[in-house]
């Protein structure tokens, strides 16, 4: 099939980017939508233009390197999937696709699609973490999890860190990350010690990097690759009061 | 001229000697430690950031060292790691079903087919037990029971039921658990982190490993950082292949550089290729996706009895279907080891009796699990697997067998180390896939996550200070000649790669480079082949510096610059596999030569020739390197034949 | 506490969900007691009286009338600001707009919170200027509220304004109460389902109940 691709071009951080418009051929509907963009690349390349920035890594959908919007949605139209899980095989001949990289403060853009989301690793390095010093541990027995709790902490844990909730809110928040971390330490038995604390930090470090504020849009869970459910945020939300009520 | 030359024989002389069971406390004792107001001033460097590399900086940040981290990803947690689905191993008998630490020692060093150190392997097998604790420490959701005790299940190459797991994302949480430990630290300050930003060289002054020559991905600055020791953790290069299912930037290019600066490389022909992975679909391919192995476990394994059999899978009536894995190794079934099945799966399509496009693909069938355990029961544990594919192949594998086919996976050769897991030059440590220690000739299923974490939780965090205990070393002036010239040596290569401005892309080169591989060194290998892919792999790497097309500079992000070194690497690395493979002329593992099986078409290993790890030296791009032999004993596990009839 | 309150996101959140509930409770008692002018002139007016009996030992005449204004006034103050901040963050989270962007998940009522919010608040104004103080009523005299309703809703477009700001009120608690339990971390998991048919029973209600009155007066039925 042939497409008509409208991708978001920016040089640097610092210079100004602009929709340029690209056709692409003979598209197999086998093909991930990244791999499409590689058969571009090849092309540009080789026509001595410079290939369009972005960022991927295990193309399987776990590492959480690639993310872009595809028409207006992050991760592209297929419900639960990445950019790179996404196939060709959802789109038809003739479509006009608009590629945009994350929109947020907090997202600085890199260059083209690439866009810097360090402000994630430093939403975890205030909190989300459960202070266990390598030989500190207990015999791994010795604290049973019912079930239930570590399934929900699972479900949580699941976050594969991509940014595509912060590109849906429309408040550009990211209480959905924050929020899954929050869940899945605070389910667990080992994870009690530091609940109040981290939850604090964590939004403190939320709030500090210029995300937005949660106004329960649901738009997050919606875009989420790894359906990360709503109710996480609902359970910071707890935390962070009890938090605050105790505490002072 | 030789393809090679043999020089001295090199020992592990870290390795104590006595009970096996006692070597690595008596190391432990007798390492010299560091004391800890003297751990600040010491300065460490860790490349790469997955369960080896995090783990490690981590606890080393812990002790109280001085750490900087780098890794090429936008953050550490992206580490191809991530991406291991299955499971992790560890002795702990929690089923009863007769597993202890002398078991798994066995089973990993029969599963290597007895090309692995004993004391390496023993210790790993020790170490498993204090992994899983300090996992569940950390807050890893590991699948429980519904009375909250931990699950297990078991994997290719073993009776016992020992591998613990989190759905098919175990990798996925066990390096989040490091990387949070990381982040800790980072918070502390007690480690530096580097994100996309990539080693391009070492440092080697007065013969110690002293520092990386590093680029800023972003702004495509080159720059050095200088310590004490430095530590690669930058895992394994399968992507030489070019499909394999690696991520797309994982690279030989920290320990090629390394290896160029006189580290040996050991066993680089070692390579895994998995049996499970989803066939490819086109030639527009960029990488192959890994179903987990824990698929065997209920998928029985089949393909038409007639060859060219183009009915559509349920067509096929039971009595004209093969379930070859079970007819050939009725004792383990569709649960033998890695090389066996990929090797089974490559002989029946050989046959003609492959199934799908091009007829490279047999079938993975999950009716009779379906029937016996009911849809929910296979999708509580399989669902995301199933989702994957589908998602892939546009298949429901719930109706339609999943078509599988090996690629390659994981590669077990990597920089020599000895016991301390210290490479041959001083200061110079190698953790996780990166090292060649622990897995022999082949890798069982769930033991990579338990030797990167072994690695860099509690082998290097014991063994580096026993290095550094003689530190801190003499500070080295950024100006000093070897800095200047390693920087300088790393800037004209960009240079080079930039300036050539031919007419094919890296991508390209690096497809015709994985064909060869493939087809010469792949699952299978034979003298005539191997040296006509060393001359076909010359020709293209000299090709390769007149033709290729490297897009934009050297200034900011350029991941078209970025591929280009990483596969310039690849050619030389390349080369020495096959140069490798070509030498061992036996079987063994996931090496299999023609010229040397049984016959009914098994491995036929030499241990009277071959029972040693080949480590090389480097020469010379192009030049004959120097293979170093480390004789392999068996004290405690007689050498078998492999059987898993 | 105060500072995690008001100085964070989750906490301005949870100001508006506090602010939000007592509002609501308002409407409750409001919807109820406008209902009284069903049972005639005599009812309703007795009623406004009573509101200003009761806790008269304690307050003095009109003084709980009074506690609730400053209540409400204080709590419309603090959901305005708050929203404010919170909107205002959100521009700057996002400088840079999508070129294209579907709707995808939110709500009609999630999306119109803020202008919903706006419209809200100046209709409030204009129907305590019309209803509790008179300026803007021509016909109003103290005290007989029954009189000025009816005199007031006979008027077709006072009763389409009044019929409409009800709709966006409506609307806007719809959302607001989902919103207002996760933001005070009510909801559960297996809540979510209860707390969102709640919240759409809850809205339809008080709208039904507001606009009884205006309806009944404008076709007859009352007056």
């Amino acid at each position: 099939m042939n497409l008509t691709l409208r991708v978001w071009r920016q040089p640097s951080a610092s210079a100004e980017g602009r929709l340029v418009t690209y056709e692409v051929t003979d598209v197999s509907p086998d093909m991930s939508f990244l791999e499409m963009l590689d058969v571009l690349n090849e092309r540009l390349i080789l026509a001595g233009e410079e290939p369009i920035a972005f960022d991927h890594d295990c193309r399987e959908g776990i590492c959480g390197a690639c993310g872009m919007v595809i028409n207006g949605v992050p991760h592209g139209p297929q419900k639960a999937t990445t950019t790179c899980q996404l196939h060709m095989r959802h789109f038809s001949d003739g479509d006009t696709i608009t590629i945009e990289p994350w929109r947020s403060q907090a997202f600085p853009v890199i260059k083209d699609l690439v866009v810097d989301r360090s402000a994630f690793d430093r939403i975890i390095a205030a909190g989300g973490y459960i202070s266990a010093p390598t030989g500190s541990a207990p015999e791994a027995h010795s604290i049973p999890v019912p079930k239930a709790n570590a399934d929900a902490a699972f479900e949580a844990a699941a976050c594969i860190g991509c940014g595509a909730c912060v590109a849906a809110c429309p408040n550009g928040s990211a209480m959905l990350f924050t929020a899954a971390k929050v869940t899945h330490l605070g389910l667990l038995p080992q994870g009690q010690p530091e609940r109040y604390t981290r939850v604090v930090d964590m939004v403190a470090a939320h709030d500090a990097e210029g995300f937005g504020g949660c106004t329960n849009t649901g738009e997050c869970a919606a875009a989420c690759p790894k359906g990360i459910p709503l109710e996480t945020i609902s359970r910071l939300n707890r935390d962070y009061l009890q938090a605050t009520l105790r505490r002072h | 001229m030789s393809m090679f030359t043999e020089g001295a024989p090199i020992a592990d002389t870290r390795a104590p000697d006595g009970p096996i069971e006692t070597r690595w406390q008596q190391r432990r004792f007798s390492g010299k430690l560091v004391n800890p107001a003297n751990r600040r001033r010491l300065n460490i460097i860790v490349v790469g950031t997955g369960l080896a590399g995090a783990s490690a900086a981590a606890t080393l940040g812990e002790l109280g060292y001085n750490v900087k981290s780098f890794c090429y990803q936008d953050s550490p947690r992206r580490a191809h790691s991530i991406a291991a689905q299955g499971g992790i191993n560890a002795a702990k008998n929690y089923r009863n079903d007769g597993d202890s630490i002398q078991r798994l020692f066995y089973d990993t060093v029969k599963g290597g087919d007895f090309r692995s150190r004993e004391s390496n392997v023993y210790r790993l097998a020790e170490i498993s037990v204090e992994i899983i604790d300090q996992c569940v420490a950390q807050g890893v959701p590991f699948a429980r029971e519904y009375g909250g005790l931990l699950d297990t299940r078991s994997f290719g190459g073993a009776q016992v039921s020992r591998t613990f797991y989190a759905r098919g994302q175990t990798g996925q949480q066990l390096l989040l658990g490091a990387y949070q430990a990381l982040e800790r630290q980072i918070r502390a300050g007690t480690v530096r982190m580097y994100p996309r930003t990539e080693m391009l060289d070492l440092v080697v002054v007065d013969g110690r490993a002293r520092g990386v020559v590093v680029r800023n991905l972003v702004t495509g600055e080159v720059s050095t950082h200088l310590a004490d020791a430095v530590v690669l953790a930058t895992g394994g290069y399968g992507n030489v292949f070019y499909l394999s299912t690696n991520a797309k930037g994982c690279n030989a290019t920290a320990i090629w550089r390394a290896h160029r600066r006189g580290a040996y490389f050991a066993n680089p022909c070692f390579t895994q290729i998995h049996p499970t992975c989803i066939p490819v679909s086109g030639n527009y391919q960029s990488k192959l996706t890994l179903m987990s192995e824990s698929l065997r476990n209920d998928g029985r394994v089949w393909v038409p009895v007639k060859p060219g059999d183009t009915r559509p899978p349920d067509q096929i009536p039971e009595a004209e279907r093969d379930y070859y894995l079970e007819r050939m190794y009725p004792s383990f079934g569709n649960l033998v080891p890695r090389d066996i099945a990929s090797r089974a799966a490559k002989r029946v399509c050989d046959e003609g009796r492959g199934v799908g496009p091009g007829g490279l693909g047999v079938y993975l069938d999950f009716a009779d699990a379906i029937a016996r355990l009911g849809r929910e029961a296979v999708a509580a544990k399989y669902g995301n697997l199933f989702e994957m594919y589908e998602r892939i192949t546009g298949e429901d594998p719930y109706k339609v067998p999943m078509r599988i086919y090996p690629a390659v996976h994981y590669t077990m050769g990597g920089l020599w180390v000895d016991y301390d897991l210290q490479s041959t030059i001083p200061g110079l440590y190698v953790i996780g896939e990166a090292n060649f220690s622990d897995h022999g000739a082949n890798r069982l299923g769930a033991s990579a996550l338990m030797q990167g974490l072994a690695d860099g939780y509690f082998i290097l965090p014991n063994t580096i200070s026993d290095y550094l205990a003689a530190g801190p070393f003499p500070s080295i002036d950024p100006d000093h000649p070897e800095v200047k010239q390693t920087e300088q040596e790393v800037r004209d290569r960009i240079e080079r790669l930039l300036s050539v401005n031919g007419d094919r892309t890296v991508d390209s080169f690096h497809r015709e480079l994985g064909r060869l591989m493939w087809d010469y060194c792949g699952m299978s290998r034979n003298d005539a082949g191997l040296r006509k892919a060393i001359d076909q792999i010359r020709a293209l790497r000299e090709e390769y510096w007149q033709r290729v097309k490297v897009p934009g500079s050297g200034e900011g992000l350029n991941q078209a610059l970025e591929r280009a070194g990483r596969v310039a690497d690849f050619f030389e690395l390349a080369e020495l596999m096959c140069i490798d493979a070509l030498h061992r002329t036996e079987s063994c593992g996931g090496h299999f030569r023609e010229e040397s099986q049984t016959p009914e078409g098994e491995a036929l290993r030499d241990d009277e020739n071959f029972s040693y790890v080949a480590a090389w030296e480097f020469t010379g791009v192009g030049r004959p390197p120097v293979l170093h032999k480390e004789a392999l004993e068996f004290s405690y596990v007689k050498p078998t034949q492999r059987s898993y009839k | 506490m105060v500072g995690a309150i008001f100085g964070s996101t989750v906490g301005k959140k949870a100001i508006m969900a506090t602010t939000g509930v007592i509002l609501l409770l308002y409407l409750i008692a409001h919807m109820l007691g406008n209902l009284r002018i069903f049972f005639g002139e005599e009812s309703i007016n007795r009623y406004a009286v009573w509101l200003r009996e009761i806790a008269e030992p304690l307050l003095g005449y009109g003084g709980l009338v009074w506690v609730i204004r400053v209540v409400l006034t204080l709590s419309v103050v603090l959901h305005i600001v708050t929203a404010t901040q919170l909107a205002r963050r959100a521009r700057q989270a996002r400088p840079v707009r999508y070129a294209t962007r579907p709707k995808v998940q939110g709500s009609y009522a999630a999306r119109t919170m803020r202008w919903g919010g706006v419209i809200i608040a100046l209709f409030v104004t204009y129907h305590v200027l019309d209803l509790t103080v008179g300026w803007l009523n021509p016909d109003f005299e103290h005290g007989e509220v029954y009189d000025n309703i009816v005199v007031d809703f006979q008027h077709w477009y006072v009763a389409l304004a009044y019929t409409a700001a009800v709709v966006v009120v409506g609307v806007h608690i719809r959302h607001g109460v989902a919103s207002a339990l996760r933001s005070l971390g009510v909801t559960t998991a297996r809540g979510e389902r209860v707390v969102n048919v709640a919240a759409i029973v809850f809205a339809t209600a008080l709208v039904v109940g507001f606009l009884s009155v205006p309806f009944s007066v404008f076709f007859g039925l009352v007056g």
